[in-house]
């Protein structure tokens, strides 16, 4: 129902998110179907007509309970059951995975960083693409990302998935996406004259698929054995839950 | 209470002081014409505002083509919004219609109006600074518009300013209109506390004898609570703008990181300020609904308490609720589930309000006059706005959905079809009592329906496309494969835009035709029970005549089976046989 609507969810976490929009789809529109009838029904039922007097009444306890408790527990059980989703995709430490790319976002592009055979950022063999990123379907990856100049957002509509890059810090969001195909990356945060436009393309590769594309383009050289380069010092963030990014060997 | 007395003698002593023309008409200290400048002063921006908004649907429906009418003003481009022009234009639609259209009608033109004639008060406690108020307010207007004659343009980093974009100007190339965008803000922020500063102790020391707290009729209780807010909400935007300010040229650090500054803290003070704002656009709102639907439903406000208590637990929720705006800002994701506690909560008072007005429908005797047509017409659209809201709480829909369309029909469905529908239910209601004239009622409903339908029309598929994805600030959807589909809908929300702008004619028409043809209004036209409607229409320089009104009763005593008429006056001595005076 309503998948027209919404773009067609193609990552792990997107059902949860849409389950809730569903969800909330239903209640709110059941709500405002309610009001709206009673309205009507009370603007036809005591429209003015001669010899008619309006009740005279200063309200009723019984009701003003009622519709204070109702909308209440409502919103309630509307927290709990948005919260796992919340943690699951924002708090908890990402699932562990040895797919880690950065994501350096500028006016008005995505650069995209792969750590090279080494599996370490800021050596010899990292490989940046620019507003193109290549991940395997059905694995998690992580994104390290930052911004060099201004606030941008990283938007992946079919993936659900939404972060502000934030000059001066280096934030990880994680992503699992199901279905090979060609998915697009626009930025959701105004960022200049050049923000409409500022986008890139996701593409995500079956297993086999991806092995080829990655022998094709990330490991043209042989990468140089652990030789760290002091790039961008990666700056601390104590708003995201530490990871095992860049760790990771291949 | 002892400024009340003083002028009280001076009156009955019948100094009939005469003003000239520049102290009744420009520097006046009168509050109901300080409130006829603000209105005008809204009106006017209005225009201005509504056309950028204009420019905004024409571009997004139609990109880069030649806006009809801009092509004399953008010679170069021969009409076409570039890029950064069509920033700036969604940048000053949104300042204006928030800063110079909304806050100075709801809270200025009514705010001045209202609070004296409806407390039963001579004037403001301060008359001088109310006047200050308006001339300091009008001075960031100009201030503001200035911003488009500079070079590089207007502000065009979102009404949001969002730093680093805004603080630096190498990122947009806009470079004094940002500035003026600080200054005229700054400007405002002392303007709006004058005005606050005199609502509050208006409220709390001249109401008439027998105006109680809980007789105050809940467009007062309502504007009480926003002069609060504004108290205490507008210095946070104040003193952010000014370090915005000194770091785009003084060289401060405030926002930037490469100094050891911190970007995020910028949002943290504009939506500390931004959120308790969008309370001070709604609750007035709120308030002018909760006065027109009892006066033509003939019935008492149901649960009077409930709504003035539950406006005060909304000002009170609003300063905890502003994180919902950050919440994939990079913000500790652990806050945004303590805000989407609060942001849930904020919603029961909300829907209190709604079951409460439709308790006001149920039994009545209603009278679709224009005024209640306008408040009908807020409650639903506000009831639209309050339950989209919802999505955005859930914080894992949000991050989906912020940054989309969505949150752009949100936001319109609550100042626009929420706080400017109410601007018009309080135009045609009190219009008899502050002009003296009455208006065409058949313009009046021919306006109410055509902006209803070419609201929804404009504002409706807004959800759609937001929930397709489309991003909001972005000059041209086709640039984007996955939202060309849903193009057709663009196209359709800028016919019922231009149609929307083109209905509001009806309303000028009727408007200036009323003020100077219009036929002379009664006292009490809609025999209503609340204080105003005891003065004469328009009411004299300090509003009563020898005493003031004594107050015996609640705000909205209609239908009273005891009564013979169908509404009894707040100010109308209970009969001497016995009868009890009613509503507490």
């Amino acid at each position: 129902m309503l998948d027209w609507w919404l773009p067609e969810n193609v990552s792990t976490y997107g059902r949860d998110i849409d389950w809730l929009f569903h969800l909330i789809y239903w209640i709110t529109g059941i709500t405002a179907i309610l009001v709206f009838a009673a309205m009507v029904i009370f603007l036809v039922m005591y429209r003015d007509r001669p010899g008619r007097r309006a009740r005279y009444t200063h309200g009723n306890t019984t009701l003003e309970i009622v519709w204070t408790v109702v909308p209440s527990l409502i919103l309630v059980i509307l927290t709990f059951l948005s919260a796992p989703a919340w943690s699951k995709i924002k708090i908890q430490a990402p699932p562990p995975t040895d797919f880690v790319v950065q994501v350096t976002a500028k006016q008005f592009n995505w650069q995209i960083t792969y750590p090279g055979a080494d599996g370490k950022f800021g050596t010899a063999d990292d490989k940046t693409l620019l507003d193109e990123m290549h991940v395997p379907a059905n694995k998690v990856v992580h994104v390290h990302l930052r911004s060099q100049d201004v606030i941008h957002s990283f938007f992946v509509p079919q993936f659900r998935m939404k972060q502000d890059a934030v000059p001066g810090r280096e934030i990880v969001q994680w992503f699992e996406a199901t279905k090979p195909g060609k998915y697009e990356l626009p930025c959701a945060e105004l960022c200049g004259f050049g923000h409409s436009g500022m986008k890139g393309w996701i593409y995500v590769h079956g297993a086999e698929d991806y092995k080829k594309w990655a022998a094709e383009n990330l490991s043209a050289a042989a990468a140089p054995a652990a030789e760290e380069k002091k790039a961008e010092e990666p700056s601390k963030d104590a708003a995201v839950a530490a990871v095992p990014g860049g760790k990771a060997k291949r | 209470m002892s400024a009340t007395t003083a002028t009280a003698h001076a009156h009955t002593a019948h100094e009939h002081h005469e003003l000239g023309f520049v102290r009744t008409y420009i520097f006046s200290t009168d509050h109901k014409m300080i409130a006829r400048q603000f209105l005008f002063l809204g009106l006017i921006m209005m225009v201005l505002g509504g056309l950028l908004a204009l420019m905004v649907r024409w571009q997004l429906a139609w990109p880069e083509t030649a806006v009809p009418g801009l092509g004399g003003i953008l010679k170069e481009t021969g009409g076409v919004l570039e890029p950064s022009t069509y920033n700036m234009a969604f940048t000053m639609h949104a300042t204006i219609m928030i800063f110079f259209v909304i806050m100075p009608i709801l809270a200025g033109a009514f705010g001045n109006f209202l609070i004296p004639l409806m407390i039963g008060a001579r004037d403001m406690a301060f008359p001088l600074l109310n006047m200050l108020s308006f001339w300091v307010t009008a001075a960031a207007g100009v201030i503001m518009l200035s911003g488009f004659f500079v070079e590089g343009g207007h502000a065009a980093a979102g009404w949001t300013s969002y730093v680093p974009l805004s603080s630096v100007p190498e990122y947009t190339g806009v470079n004094w209109g940002q500035n003026l965008w600080c200054i005229s803000l700054f400007v405002m922020g002392i303007g709006s506390m004058m005005g606050s500063i005199n609502y509050i102790t208006t409220i709390i020391n001249m109401r008439a004898p027998g105006m109680t707290l809980f007789r105050m009729p809940l467009v007062i209780w309502s504007l009480f609570i926003t002069a609060i807010l504004l108290l205490l909400a507008l210095p946070v935007l104040t003193s952010g703008v000014a370090m915005l300010l000194f770091d785009r040229t003084l060289g401060t650090s405030w926002f930037r990181p490469s100094g050891g500054g911190e970007p995020l803290l910028w949002q943290h003070l504009f939506w500390y300020f931004g959120h308790p704002e969008v309370y001070i656009l709604i609750l007035p709102a709120m308030g002018i609904a909760s006065e027109i639907l009892p006066v033509f439903s003939r019935k008492p406000i149901f649960g009077y308490h409930a709504m003035a208590f539950s406006m005060i637990a909304i000002a009170f929720l609003s300063w905890i609720v502003y994180g919902h705006h950050m919440f994939v800002s990079g913000m500790n994701p652990s806050l945004g589930m303590a805000f989407m506690v609060s942001t849930m909560i904020i919603a029961v008072p909300s829907a209190i309000k709604t079951f409460n007005w439709l308790g006001t429908l149920w039994g009545g005797r209603l009278q679709f006059k224009v005024p209640m047509l306008w408040a009908l017409g807020f409650v639903s659209m506000f009831v639209i706005g309050g339950l989209s809201g919802i999505f955005m709480a859930s914080t894992p829909v949000d991050i989906y959905i912020q940054d989309t369309y969505f949150i752009v029909a949100h936001i319109h469905y609550v100042v626009f079809g929420g706080s400017i529908m109410a601007a018009f239910a309080a135009v045609y209601y009190w219009f008899p009592k502050m002009f003296g004239k009455l208006m065409n009622p058949a313009l009046g409903h021919l306006h109410f329906w055509t902006t209803l339908v070419f609201f929804n029309m404009t504002f409706f598929p807004m959800h759609i496309i937001g929930v397709g994805g489309q991003m909001r600030r972005i000059y041209n959807p086709m640039q984007y494969e996955f939202l060309q589909h849903q193009q057709h809908w663009n196209v359709f929300m800028t016919y019922g835009a231009l149609l929307l702008g083109a209905a509001q004619l009806l309303f000028v028409v009727n408007f200036f035709w009323s003020l100077f043809a219009g036929r002379k209004a009664p006292l009490n036209p809609w025999n209503a029970t609340t204080l105003e409607w005891t003065a004469p229409s328009p009411p004299p320089h300090l509003n009563w005549g020898a005493t003031l009104p004594t107050v015996y009763r609640g705000p909205y005593e209609y239908s009273d089976p005891e009564a013979a008429d169908d509404f009894l006056p707040q100010s109308q001595p209970p009969a001497r046989t016995g009868a009890r005076a009613r509503g507490h």
